[in-house]
């Protein structure tokens, strides 16, 4: 008899969410976590990041003051405060994470965890952090053991917790380097060029594809690379990475941009240049699990081949968003308790919190043109949006993707202030499969610059009333 | 007690039809087997038969309603020796069309005093859902449906609570290989797509209403226009054409027909075309395909469909494994199709499938004109007139019976080589047509 109905190895929000959906669907479960309860997402990443984000904007707003008609005597930051609001807010959602465990009666096992072959599911052989091993058995195993910053030694993008940072190190910094150079252009990167462009580091982005944020829509890519330029971030773009050395004083980047050879010196390096998956050193070779590029190869509901082993979130490929997931935990449990979960193909928006900021979901206009349908599309800026004139939050605009065949809306590409915040409004439409029809009949609330939303499907077809 | 009799699919892939004609009228015996009814789908007219006896207790669809859905019942008999009962109230009524001759309502024997008030006149045709409840589905499933022309109430949901969602209409009708081919002679531009594209009215147009009569799209007409509209946008097409010298064919023909004379079959040029095009297709398989999403599917028989002009439209019987026939039984068989092609009597495996297509307008004098691609076949071949025309040989000038034809290809499977070696097989079986029993 197994000693559980379901494990979870990992407790981000992947796992933590899952072990959740488990318990209430009454299946007894454990949740294995070697670190902390609530994984990267709230300890180190989503959450204190945006922390650190909300800082920095409220610092960078007191250069406008005078446009509001206000003022202040002196301004500055405490760096150091900075940084410890940032960890007292992850200490509050991890507290948070481990009441939700107690309530919903999951038992938590802190040690490392290792597959072995088993019976109805592969055994779990946990190396408790107190010292000692346990082994438990269950009828389901789910990998939730999420990814890592992706590091290449060979050309020096390896950290070293001193002046190479991962966005782990550059969560916790004793203080605001003078000269950063962030490597990678993604969501990662942009997020730390811009908080630390706002307490006034010299920031360099140096970005190997040919544009940033290069999985957004190029419209959007293009208004970024500009809002970022004016608030004085520097890019190299596109660019290759030939070598990163440490130098006494700091780094030494040589790269290669337009044919020429250049070498950028910085008091730091960020590298951001991608995720691995965490599929090492939990016994999955010997189990026969399939691993293509450091992802858990898994079919639509998880399950990886493996009799009773399934995967979710992170270490099962991207996108790697904690949303996705906790969405996919889900997924995946409810599919083990025999519910017939339909949310298989809900689609999964990604969030940029930037300034201004960046929030996408479904497919881009280049896109969907590749997957050879004739998008409508239409467009929206936030400059002439009341709301938005009001709050002098004029940078950004919306933009939407209409298939022009059925009208469905297929994806939104929004950047501008709070953006972030909108985004689930596209991706409720999505998911219900709305078509312009929908979009155009609902009533947005006036004044707000959710309005630009409504406007942006309304010119697809080319009826926008407000310009 | 008392049975219904229910609209039949005439072919798996139908889902509403039109009851052109009863044979039968209330209160008459039937027998099983009795033809009780005509149903007319999108390409064909068929009987249907009587599977129980009884007595006609009520015919609950009129004749002449258009889309009446698969399964519906069109009628009710009384188990033999019951007394008919009173009429049931209108039934649920599919989405008879308003110009519907003769709705159930306006039935000219007025209900019994103890019977139901039927509510009122037929549902319209927006009431998607024949039991009276609402279809929960998706709005893209709602439109997809209304594009594809699938009726909703008719397909299960996956979604949250059963919702119909987009993958629902998806399966409901997979991919392009579907029902009853149909080739088009010509380019025809003026086939009108089904799908509900915004049309501007005629009005809206400048043409104003009274000034024309407006003759109702019947199945065949909506089929036509579909698969017409959906092969000329998706498929990738190009036209190849070559001239071909034919008095040795005619010669050989009249030959053929002295000797057949007894049987009293007669082989036309046509038919020695379709033969020759089947021989050519072995020797080049390449022009006997399919493109499908999983791969090329190569035709293990050249089966020729044969467009043929009937009233309202056109139908493309085959001629199945045209290769391994002799002239006389492609005649014969060519005949008999098209004869029951006219009449609307084809049964629907004789007029869906087939690997390439022939459209023959030469009777009307047509040079050259390139078909549209019948889908799923890899190939059309349009046969233009037979005519004297001037020739060069060597340098001179010489007088022939020279034939224009033309191979539209699917670019997707044939490409313009294998097109071209194609004719270039065919051509050598039209001008040295004792080759094609070679």
């Amino acid at each position: 008899m197994a000693d559980f109905d379901l494990i979870v190895i990992g407790s981000g929000p992947g796992g933590y969410v899952t072990a959740i959906r488990a318990s209430q669907l009454g299946l007894k479960t454990a949740i294995v976590e070697r670190s902390e309860l609530g994984g990267i997402c709230l300890n180190w990443g989503c959450i204190p990041t945006k922390a650190l984000l909300k800082s920095a904007e409220m610092y960078e707003s007191l250069d406008h003051l005078k446009d509001y008609g206000l003022s202040v005597e002196k301004r500055g930051f405490d760096f150091a405060a900075v940084v410890q609001r940032s960890r007292k807010v992850a200490a509050q959602l991890n507290s948070g994470v481990t009441f939700l465990m107690k309530k919903h009666k999951v038992e938590v096992i802190e040690g490392t965890a290792r597959l072995e072959k088993g019976g109805e599911a592969p055994k779990v052989v946990v190396a408790l952090n107190a010292g000692g091993s346990r082994t438990v058995t269950a009828k389901h195993v789910i990998l939730a053991t999420g990814a890592r910053a992706r590091t290449i030694p060979a050309i020096g993008l390896e950290p070293d917790g001193e002046r190479v940072w991962t966005y782990r190190e550059a969560l916790v910094p004793k203080t605001a380097p003078k000269s950063l150079v962030v490597i990678g252009s993604g969501a990662i990167g942009m997020e730390f060029a811009s908080f630390y462009r706002a307490l006034g580091s010299d920031v360099t982005v140096v970005e190997m594809l040919p544009r940033i944020l290069p999985v957004e829509d190029e419209e959007v890519s293009k208004a970024a690379h500009k809002a970022f330029e004016k608030r004085g971030i520097k890019f190299r773009v596109p660019a290759n990475v030939k070598q990163l050395t440490k130098t006494k004083s700091g780094v030494s980047l040589e790269i290669e941009a337009g044919g020429k050879a250049e070498t950028l010196a910085a008091d730091v390096a960020i590298v951001a240049v991608g995720i691995v998956g965490n599929v090492e050193d939990l016994g999955l070779e010997a189990l026969g699990v399939k691993i293509d590029r450091t992802h858990v190869v898994t079919d639509g509901h998880g399950a990886t081949g493996v009799p009773g082993l399934y995967a979710i979130g992170d270490v099962a490929g991207p996108p790697w968003l904690a949303h996705k997931a906790s969405h996919e935990g889900v997924h995946c449990v409810e599919h083990i308790a025999g519910l017939k979960p339909t949310n298989l193909s809900s689609p999964i928006p990604g969030c940029t919190y930037t300034t201004p900021q960046v929030a996408s979901v479904g497919l881009t206009e280049a896109q969907a043109k590749e997957q050879g349908l004739e998008p409508k599309v239409g467009r929206f800026p936030f400059r002439v949006n009341g709301k938005a004139i009001a709050a002098g939050e004029l940078d950004g605009f919306v933009k939407t993707v209409f298939d022009g065949k059925t009208g469905a809306l297929i994806g939104a590409h929004m950047i501008g202030h709070e953006v972030t915040e909108m985004i689930q409004g596209f991706t409720l439409a999505m998911t219900l499969e709305a078509t312009e029809a929908e979009l155009q009949a609902t009533v947005f609330p006036h004044p707000t610059m959710s309005e630009a939303m409504h406007e942006a499907s309304l010119d697809a077809y080319g009826i926008v009333l407000h310009i | 007690m008392s049975i219904d009799v229910l609209m039949p699919a005439l072919s798996p892939t139908m889902e509403e039809g039109t009851l052109a004609k009863w044979h039968v009228k209330k209160g008459d015996n039937v027998k099983s087997g009795d033809v009780i009814a005509e149903i007319e789908t999108d390409k064909a007219t068929m009987e249907v038969e009587a599977v129980d006896e009884g007595v006609v207790e009520d015919i609950l669809i009129p004749e002449g309603s258009e889309g009446v859905k698969v399964n519906t019942p069109i009628a009710r008999l009384a188990g033999e020796g019951e007394a008919a009962a009173p009429p049931s109230p209108p039934a649920p009524k599919t989405e008879a069309k308003a110009e519907a001759p003769a709705p159930a309502a306006k039935s000219p024997e007025p209900p019994k005093a103890e019977a139901p008030k039927p509510a009122s006149a037929p549902a319209p045709a927006a009431a998607k859902v024949a039991d009276g409840g609402r279809v929960f589905a998706s709005p893209l499933a709602r439109r997809l449906a209304e594009q594809k022309g699938i009726d909703l109430s008719a397909i299960s949901g996956s979604g949250p609570h059963g919702r119909i969602v987009k993958a629902d209409i998806d399966r409901a009708q997979p991919g392009q290989a579907k029902p009853a081919p149909a080739a088009t002679p010509g380019s025809a531009p003026a086939a009108t797509p089904t799908a509900p594209r915004q049309h501007a009215t005629l009005e809206q147009q400048g043409i104003p209403a009274g000034s024309y009569d407006l003759i109702p799209l019947d199945g065949m007409r909506k089929t036509v226009a579909r698969r017409m509209t959906d092969s000329f946008r998706d498929v990738p097409h190009f036209p190849l054409t070559i001239d071909l010298e034919i008095d040795g064919l005619l010669a050989a023909r009249t030959r053929i027909n002295a000797l057949l004379e007894k049987e009293g079959v007669k082989v036309s040029v046509n038919d020695m075309v379709m033969k020759a095009a089947a021989v050519a297709l072995k020797r080049v398989p390449e022009a006997n395909a399919s493109y499908t999403p999983e791969g090329i599917a190569m035709h293990h028989h050249a089966d020729i469909a044969m467009a043929v002009a009937v009233p309202g439209g056109l139908i493309t019987p085959i001629i199945r494994a045209a290769e391994t026939k002799g002239l006389a039984q492609i005649a014969k068989e060519a005949k008999d199709l098209a004869a029951r092609a006219r009449d609307k009597k084809l049964k629907p495996e004789e007029f869906q499938g087939g690997t390439f297509s022939v459209s023959n307008l030469g009777m009307f004098g047509i040079k050259t004109f390139a078909s549209i691609i019948n889908e799923p076949q890899g190939a059309i071949l349009s046969v233009g007139v037979g005519e004297k025309r001037p020739v060069v040989r060597g340098d001179k000038l010489e007088i022939a019976t020279v034939m224009s034809v033309t191979l539209t290809c699917d670019h997707r499977v044939v490409d313009g080589a294998i097109g071209a070696r194609w004719l270039e097989a065919f051509k050598a079986l039209i001008e040295e047509p004792l080759t094609m029993i070679v």
